[in-house]
């Protein structure tokens, strides 16, 4: 067919039309930018990821004192993504007042983090697991642990599932765990732990990620989940997704992102304790987990500067539970 | 230069695909298990890559059963039938269709297309909507353009003296496109099915959000299944060791059935040149 290249210019716009639409309608990433959480905030049929929350509630740099000497230099550090969005923060906060320093945040998932900070790629490598339980202990020897952070995770069910508000582990393990030689778990009915007759459906994170390996360690104590029946979505954003449409559903979210989408999903308690940043900083609530900021031997210059503005009281004090992490200082 | 580089890069990724055999011992015959327990935290690790190989082909499948007809009869009416001015509309808007990005499909897929079936087919088993048919559903819209532009193509080339022959001879036109417009174009048609199964196999995230991507071998289409690519992206991020080897393994799995692929596109199109 000939067409003419007026035409062609003319489907080319309309290509690309699209393609601006179609970035700025999926703009969810969790280290977005406060200029681009503005669009993930308008784009109100996404889940929202926490850096809209993190935007309303006046997040970095603007509300969180700087470090108290600057170190100039560039340095990166990469992993885990749920730790992200904190990471982030600081980082800005620390560029802000340090104009001559460079910190640049990126995601990845702990095992990239682990993986680069050991191949000296990165200066830092966040992770939501410990580095002996990634790399083999040779290699995990090499690094030097900065727990910086506790972060949380709560179990979330889908809101048509009226009546129950709080499950007790061994309720969970029941739900989530295959008894040997199973290939179902022992509970599939909500009306089995007071809720309506409905089957449950469970939502779980891949077997690599950090939200599962410590929801099966704390909760599950170490047994194995039936993934067999169970839907696997693969980052917080999807899971909430997937819970808010499917009925009957449960999953484990990160509590910035139960906080931003509060409305789409229903919070259940762990063993009667509510999931919040006091009752883990308190330690009453046991689905919480270190986070690690992993360095290659001891560090030095503006990593070292960095690790120790993470101790510090504007980020320990001011900017992690504005953020539902949970201090450690 | 190119060739070079795709040497590398194919020989990059043998190497690595290799490793979970070379380097961690385990048996070859072990991906065939229909077993995917990776994680070292459990006990007893096996590295089953059956349940992936196995979703991947019929996810693309029944994707090609679903888009060959439509994409197929749409070229055939673009190019045998319609008006200048409908074919003049019809093309652009195929450009445009190829140019949505795949995160697109599968958002539409996610907000529709899986809800839409738990609501309405939920009798037939679509308890919760993810399932093998959403992902061949997506699948089936994502490489519509693509056959139907490759078969158009191969049906506008044939030629005009052909067509007029079969008329002079008293044919009817739906018995000149039958057995005269057809078969002359059906290599190049089924070349353009073959490349719409290659962007098929290769496609991971409007799969992925789609098909709740459980590590079971595909036996109902309401069911949730995985594919090679889907769980790739799934465990990249955090797999390290074994674990990452095996994600290496399965890329080799996914080039060597493009290969297959690419191998069926060549044998099909010296087919057509003979012809």
């Amino acid at each position: 067919m000939i067409t003419t290249s007026a035409k062609r210019i003319g489907a080319l716009a309309i290509a690309a039309t699209v393609l601006v639409a179609a970035c700025g309608g999926s703009s969810s990433s969790p280290a977005a930018s406060a200029a681009s959480a503005a669009s993930a905030a308008s784009a109100a049929a996404a889940t929202s990821a926490p850096s809209a929350a993190a935007a309303a509630s006046g997040a970095a740099p603007s509300g969180v004192a700087g470090p108290a000497t600057c170190v100039d230099g560039s340095i990166t550090t990469s992993g885990s993504t749920a730790l992200q969005p904190l990471i982030d923060a600081a980082g800005k906060a620390y560029t802000a007042a340090c104009p001559k320093s460079t910190i640049s945040v990126q995601g990845g998932g702990s095992g990239t983090g682990l993986t680069q900070v050991l191949q000296g790629a990165v200066q830092i490598g966040d992770s939501d697991v410990t580095a002996e339980s990634k790399l083999q202990a040779s290699d995990a020897s090499q690094l030097v642990d900065h727990v910086t952070t506790k972060q949380g995770w709560v179990v979330v069910t889908n809101t048509g599932v009226a009546g129950v508000t709080s499950l007790t582990s061994q309720q969970l393990q029941d739900m989530w765990a295959c008894p040997s030689g199973q290939s179902a778990p022992k509970i599939t009915n909500w009306k089995d732990v007071g809720g309506p007759d409905l089957p449950i459906v469970l939502i779980l994170r891949p077997a690599s990620s950090g939200t599962r390996a410590t929801f099966k360690q704390v909760v599950l104590n170490g047994q194995t989940e039936c993934s067999g029946q169970a839907l696997t979505e693969d980052s917080n954003g999807a899971v909430t997704a997937a819970v808010s449409q499917t009925p009957g559903s449960i999953s484990v979210i990160g509590f910035a992102y139960y906080q931003a989408n509060k409305d789409k999903v229903a919070a259940i308690s762990l063993d009667g304790v509510a999931g919040s940043v006091a009752n883990m900083a308190s330690g009453t609530y046991k689905l919480a987990a270190q986070g690690h900021m992993y360095t290659k031997g001891q560090p030095t210059g503006l990593t070292k500067s960095f690790l120790d503005y993470m101790m510090s009281d504007p980020i320990q004090k001011t900017l992690i539970p504005s953020l539902f992490y949970a201090p450690v200082q | 230069m190119v060739i070079a580089a795709v040497v590398l890069l194919l020989g990059f990724i043998v190497w690595r695909g290799v490793q979970l055999f070379v380097v961690s011992g385990v048996p070859v015959t072990q991906i065939l298990s229909p077993t995917w327990q990776p994680d070292p935290l459990s006990e007893g690790t096996t590295y089953g890559l059956l349940p992936f190989i196995a979703g991947t082909l019929a996810v693309m499948a029944v994707a090609a059963i679903v888009s060959t007809p439509l994409s197929v009869g749409l070229a055939l009416f673009m190019a045998e039938v319609a008006p200048t001015w409908a074919r003049r509309i019809a093309q652009p808007a195929m450009e445009v269709f190829v140019g949505i990005p795949s995160v697109v499909y599968g958002w539409l897929g996610l907000t529709i297309l899986v809800p839409f079936l738990r609501v309405h087919f939920g009798w037939l088993g679509f308890t919760t909507g993810f399932s093998w048919l959403a992902g061949s559903l997506v699948l089936a819209l994502m490489i519509l353009p693509t056959i139907t532009s490759i078969s158009y193509d191969a049906f506008v080339a044939v030629p005009a003296d052909m067509r007029s022959a079969s008329l002079a001879l008293g044919t009817t036109r739906w018995q000149a496109i039958r057995h005269v417009v057809l078969p002359t174009a059906a290599a190049g048609v089924a070349t353009a099915i073959v490349f719409g199964l290659t962007r098929a196999a290769g496609e991971a995230l409007a799969v992925q959000m789609v098909i709740g991507n459980s590590p079971i071998i595909p036996t109902s289409l309401a069911r949730p299944v995985t594919t090679l690519t889907s769980q790739i992206t799934l465990d990249m991020s955090d797999a390290t060791g074994t674990w990452n080897e095996a994600l290496w393994t399965m890329g080799l799995v996914l080039l060597l059935i493009s290969l297959a692929f690419v191998l069926l596109i060549r044998w099909l199109g010296r087919g057509r040149s003979r012809a």
